[in-house]
């Protein structure tokens, strides 16, 4: 149906109007669009051919920033970590949050109605209404080496006195990080899944109890098919957030100690703002954004087969 | 068994706040002598008072409500023109369109801030609420355009015939046919872009620098960057910064509820 569309020429859905009229309307958005995304954009692509301290003079250096960055070993280790905080943010809080929302639907919602149900969600919601300035500020506290909540808490179960620098360890930096992340993300998942899980007809759960199914077969045969939709939409948008992580690293680590935890967007804010090398963070962002770009095509693609999959 | 683990989970999310809550109110020599997980010897208001001062938190406040609404308002706004345009106008080369105003919201946020900031400077913006005021409500209006187009993609064919039969031009369409049909998706926008204004850092953080004109999750971020906070007045500072965001939260709760039904679902 799709394809018949497309192939018509453009008809509004207005009857008696033809699309052109409707131009006007785009015209408010389009430039809005223009002078701060696209322009400021393809203006930061050229800041990547040159060299400049942000003020002064600017110096047209061709591809020089590019290929140092082919070789710069944090550039790399940057995109590495960012495997991690997918990990963190992407595929921890979906897997948890598709076995939490169906709990949750399956479980709680029946036995124990839909206000407790909604009131567990709210819960485990309430870290992402937060700002992430805040988000990260409490968390760090919490995750202080000297008199943070962590190790107060493990000191009186352990009867002595802990001193564990969760955050400023090589070792621990990014786990911590990770973990910090997790408890910031779950709600987002869970609140979705829910809302896509109630669309589900509760007869097909009981047809499939009668067939003697047992819950992982459910959960398998009709929670996972019924929610697809926002399965996708979750693995999407967390995936672009998690490439664009900046507030939490900023705020926690600064992307170390070292480079343990230095994500691309901090590497490209500390060349901008702190070494005020701003050719060569302009690469950086530039290559995120190409990252971000090629990964939301490719994924709306693979959507695009998955979707299909669904409906033969 | 099922329930156990959940709420034990739960426990884990709301653990932050509650040490949060319990150590806001102590006083620093409350908090070395007894740890942070003690409940307060002898509850003090002082450190919420203390940041309320030192940081001007009413004018922090005020920025923004002042940014955030305005946000909301101008980019529901835009996400209707647009969207009455991709969704009811199906302009030609629609799809593309949407995916092209999608960028601004894949954008990290780092490769527009130069430019952004030579261009702010150049105008006299810098500096100033206006300069987040135009940044974000562009940002948010790519999402709800492309939320909002879908929607109006499936808007009732006869009820726009209805319309069309009455004589109604497009721009009367729009304003007395298509608007209050959806004002729940509009309403729920609305809400969405007014929390993520809110809460948004990394551009305010590099646009704003003087204290009369920033937000409040700066104020805090920059209290924390100047010196190294006590405990307890690091705990009543986020307290008194979240507060605005749960009551928000608490007072529109069924409309976030009905948005993310909508936001989810293409």
């Amino acid at each position: 149906m799709q394809k018949d569309k497309a192939k018509r020429p453009a008809m509004s859905r207005l009857p008696g109007n033809k699309s052109s009229k409707f131009i006007p309307y785009l015209i408010p958005g389009v430039l809005g669009l223009a002078v701060i995304i696209i322009v400021p954009f393809l203006w930061n692509v050229c800041l990547s051919f040159t060299r400049w301290r942000g003020v002064g003079p600017m110096k047209f250096i061709g591809p020089k920033n590019w290929i140092r960055l082919m070789g710069d070993a944090t550039f790399w280790k940057s995109f590495l970590n960012s495997f991690w905080i997918i990990v963190a943010i992407v595929v921890i809080p979906t897997i948890l949050g598709l076995l939490i929302s169906s709990v949750l639907t399956d479980v709680i919602q029946k036995k124990f109605g839909s206000k407790t149900a909604s009131f567990i969600r709210a819960l485990y919601y309430l870290p992402q209404l937060l700002p992430v300035a805040v988000a990260a500020i409490i968390m760090g506290w919490i995750f202080r080496p000297d008199d943070g909540a962590i190790n107060a808490l493990i000191a009186k179960f352990t009867s002595g006195s802990v001193a564990i620098n969760w955050l400023g360890n090589p070792k621990l930096a990014l786990p911590s990080l990770m973990f910090i992340l997790i408890w910031i993300q779950l709600g987002y998942p869970i609140v979705i899944f829910m809302s896509g899980l109630q669309r589900v007809d509760p007869e097909l759960y009981e047809a499939a109890g009668l067939d003697g199914a047992n819950w992982w077969q459910k959960f398998r045969v009709v929670t996972l098919p019924s929610i697809m939709p926002e399965l996708m939409v979750v693995i999407l948008t967390a995936t672009i957030g998690a490439l664009k992580t900046f507030g939490p690293v900023y705020l926690l680590t600064k992307g170390g100690p070292g480079t343990t935890t230095i994500v691309p967007s901090y590497y490209s804010y500390n060349q901008f703002f702190q070494i005020h090398q701003v050719g060569y963070g302009a690469a950086i962002s530039t290559s995120l954004t190409l990252v971000i770009i090629v990964f939301s095509v490719v994924f709306t693609i693979f959507q695009g087969h998955v979707e299909k999959n669904m409906d033969d | 068994m099922a329930l156990i683990l959940l709420i034990v989970g739960a426990l884990i999310m709301l653990f932050p706040i509650i040490i949060l809550t319990m150590n806001a109110f102590k006083t620093i020599g409350d908090y070395n002598a007894t740890g942070p997980l003690s409940l307060p010897a002898h509850p003090t208001m002082s450190g919420i008072v203390g940041f309320w001062k030192m940081s001007d938190f009413p004018v922090k406040l005020g920025n923004s409500l002042l940014i955030s609404l305005i946000v909301a308002v101008l980019g529901v706004v835009l996400s209707v023109l647009n969207s009455f345009a991709l969704g009811i106008g199906k302009v030609k080369g629609n799809r593309w369109i949407i995916l092209a105003i999608m960028l601004a919201n894949m954008m990290p946020q780092e490769a527009l801030l130069f430019p952004l900031y030579t261009m702010f400077k150049h105008i006299g913006l810098y500096n100033t609420q206006w300069a987040i005021v135009v940044i974000f409500t562009i940002i948010q209006s790519a999402y709800g355009t492309y939320l909002l187009s879908s929607v109006y993609g499936t808007f009732p064919e006869a009820i726009l015939e209805a319309a069309t039969l009455d004589g109604a031009t497009r721009w009367e369409t729009l304003i007395k046919v298509v608007l209050p049909i959806s004002w729940s998706t509009i309403s729920v926008l609305f809400v969405f872009f007014f929390v993520w204004t809110w809460n948004e850092y990394m551009i305010p953080m590099a646009f704003l620098m003087d204290d009369n004109v920033q937000t409040v999750p700066l104020a805090l971020a920059t209290l924390q960057g100047q010196h190294t906070m006590d405990a307890t007045t690091l705990a009543a500072a986020s307290l008194l910064s979240i507060i605005p965001t749960i009551i928000f939260f608490i007072i529109f709760q069924r409309k976030l509820n009905q948005g993310i039904v909508a936001g989810a679902v293409k």
